[in-house]
């Protein structure tokens, strides 16, 4: 049972009918396998069909082909084992702070009383035990990223999924909050088995930093070009381990990858443009 | 020594927030004597229009006649109050109204909600009424006013009806709107949580449409006001509407102009009314974006 991956797709391909009528293919015949408890981070050029494919995970969209498994079963719709946390600001603005994380247990029919408990101890979690009874516009970018972490651990997901969470952040609190991550994940699951991530991001430092494994995808329509293996010891914390040698080979290692396929996509780009 | 720099520092300490309340406060004073000028400036552009009026019709540059002065309206309004109207008291006229607008604007804000709720999130819905609701919009709905009245009879009933076909469009519209555009986000992020169609309805699409739907009481109110006055205009037995058509049909045009001098200090105050009802109900929203209005 332990064997089976968390996450498999198998020749996934996803394709969108833009509003002028033509087809877009986000996605193409993509491969991918994440182990139970594993953090797996994909890079890839700016709109190159990453954030599709944590959709096709999630269950929020379908694959045109191919087949998505979670768990050895095919996805049908949305699993209630996945967390997402979205790039933009995805919290109730009309909820308190400990309303919104309440929110994930009391749509899945847990009593108020349980809930509230729960929102309680994630909100200490993750430092905003006193900022309960405020509304989403009166905290600060980093606090609202917080909330909505916290709104998403609390349902206790298997499987997390994270599109470009940090990204709108400054670089500051960009760092302390990949700590806090690489925290409440550790301390996720049944002790013996943390969640399994994605995390999508465009920033090849974060990636390395957090991940166990980094997906290099290329330039759009999207599918995996290499994967590397990040071999730095855990507990890590992000500014220390930025300083290992090991890190800066690695480092080389992928952008030389990557950096083929930024190219790429800027030269569109600008063909585009001309 | 040291206790020469214990005190120096105190006395500098306690200098610094001196000044800053005198600054506090002046600037304190600079708002308060703006807000007293603009009431002030408000009050003398009203005096200046309603002494204008009573020196033209006084000294016969307008008919006074036609025009009316705005002593005769206030003649007319005094009497009303004291001696009552020929329809009864003047409250028992303005309840009559404020009954039938108000009924028909409740009667027509639920409709509206409910249906353009409905039609925003089902798909079939807004595809197969979508037309009909179009047509029905693009009639000049005031005409139905006498319809309603052969259909429900000189009594509030139609004055209600007309007031419902007002009010229904506009806040179908912003729901329907509010329904359709809500952030795809939030509402993704409700569905991972663990939100069926049902709830994702109920606690994301309706909360996030209700800064549509308020926009569209504001108006939809007056649209009420105007139903009930147009419909008793056109045949009541009581009502300001009928206190309009009855000053018209006597050819005094002081008791028009007092009627609807009436009619706006009613509007102004259900106005304020809604305004505090929204203040409270959108606590979560930043207070600018509320003002920017």
């Amino acid at each position: 049972m332990t064997n089976t991956p968390a996450i498999e797709l198998t020749g996934a391909t996803k394709r969108f009918r833009t509003p002028s009528g033509a087809l877009h293919t986000a996605v193409r015949d993509l491969d991918l396998t994440v182990a139970q408890g594993e953090f797996v981070a994909v890079v890839g050029p700016t709109g190159c069909g990453k954030s599709t494919t944590l959709t096709l995970v999630s269950g929020l969209e379908e694959p045109t082909e191919g087949e998505v498994r979670v768990y050895g079963e095919p996805v049908r719709g949305i699993d209630p084992q996945v967390g997402f946390v979205f790039q933009q600001d995805a919290v109730f603005p009309w909820r308190t702070v400990l309303s919104n994380v309440m929110a994930g247990p009391r749509f899945r029919g847990v009593p108020a009383v349980e809930a509230k408990e729960r929102a309680r101890d994630w909100l200490g979690r993750v430092g905003l035990a006193a900022f309960e009874d405020r509304y989403p516009h009166q905290l600060s970018g980093g606090m609202r990223k917080r909330v909505a972490l916290a709104q998403t651990f609390v349902n206790d997901p298997a499987i997390l999924l994270m599109d470009e969470p940090f990204s709108a952040l400054d670089v500051q609190t960009r760092a302390l909050m990949s700590d806090q991550l690489l925290e409440l994940w550790a301390g996720t699951g049944s002790s013996e088995n943390a969640a399994s991530v994605v995390f999508v991001t465009h920033d090849l430092d974060e990636a390395i930093a957090l991940a166990d494994r980094v997906v290099v995808m290329t330039a759009g329509p999207a599918t995996v070009k290499e994967v590397f293996t990040v071999d730095l010891p855990r507990p890590r914390t992000v500014e220390a381990v930025r300083l290992e040698p090991r890190f800066v080979e690695l480092y080389r290692e992928i952008w030389a990858s990557l950096g083929e396929e930024v190219r790429i996509t800027r030269e569109r780009g600008v063909g585009r443009a001309a | 020594m040291p206790l020469e720099t214990a005190s120096g520092t105190a006395s500098a300490v306690a200098g610094r927030p001196a000044a800053a309340t005198t600054r506090t406060e002046a600037r304190e004073r600079a708002a308060r004597n703006r807000r007293l000028g603009v009431y002030g400036a408000r009050i003398g552009v009203l005096l200046a229009f309603l002494g204008l009026w009573e020196l033209c019709a006084r000294t016969n540059v307008i008919d006074p006649f036609n025009f009316s002065q705005p002593s005769r309206i206030w003649d007319q309004i005094w009497q009303w109050v004291s001696h009552g109207t020929a329809q009864g008291s003047l409250g028992e006229q303005i309840g009559y109204t404020l009954y039938e607008a108000l009924t028909g604007w409740v009667l027509g804000v639920i409709g509206g909600v409910l249906l353009g709720i409905a039609l925003g999130r089902i798909r079939f819905l807004a595809d197969v009424f979508g037309p009909y609701i179009k047509v029905l919009n693009a009639i000049p709905r005031i005409v139905l006013a006498p319809i309603f009245l052969i259909w429900f009879g000189l009594g509030p009933a139609s004055k209600v009806a007309s007031a419902v076909v007002l009010v229904f469009f506009p806040v179908f519209f912003n729901a329907f709107q509010g329904a359709r555009e809500v952030d795809r986000n939030l509402v993704a992020n409700a569905r991972v949580l663990g939100a069926d169609n049902r709830k994702v309805t109920l606690q994301v699409v309706i909360p996030a449409a209700t800064t549509w739907i308020f926009t569209s009481l504001h108006v939809s109110f007056g649209f009420a006001l105007i139903g009930a006055i147009v419909g008793e205009y056109i045949g009541a037995t009581k009502g300001l509407g009928l206190m309009v058509a009855a000053a018209q049909g006597t050819f005094n045009a002081a008791g028009v102009y007092a009627a609807m001098t009436i009619l706006a200090v009613v509007a102004l105050v259900t106005e304020g009314l809604l305004t505090y009802a929204e203040k409270k109900l959108f606590r979560w929203k930043p207070a600018d974006a509320g003002d920017g209005r």
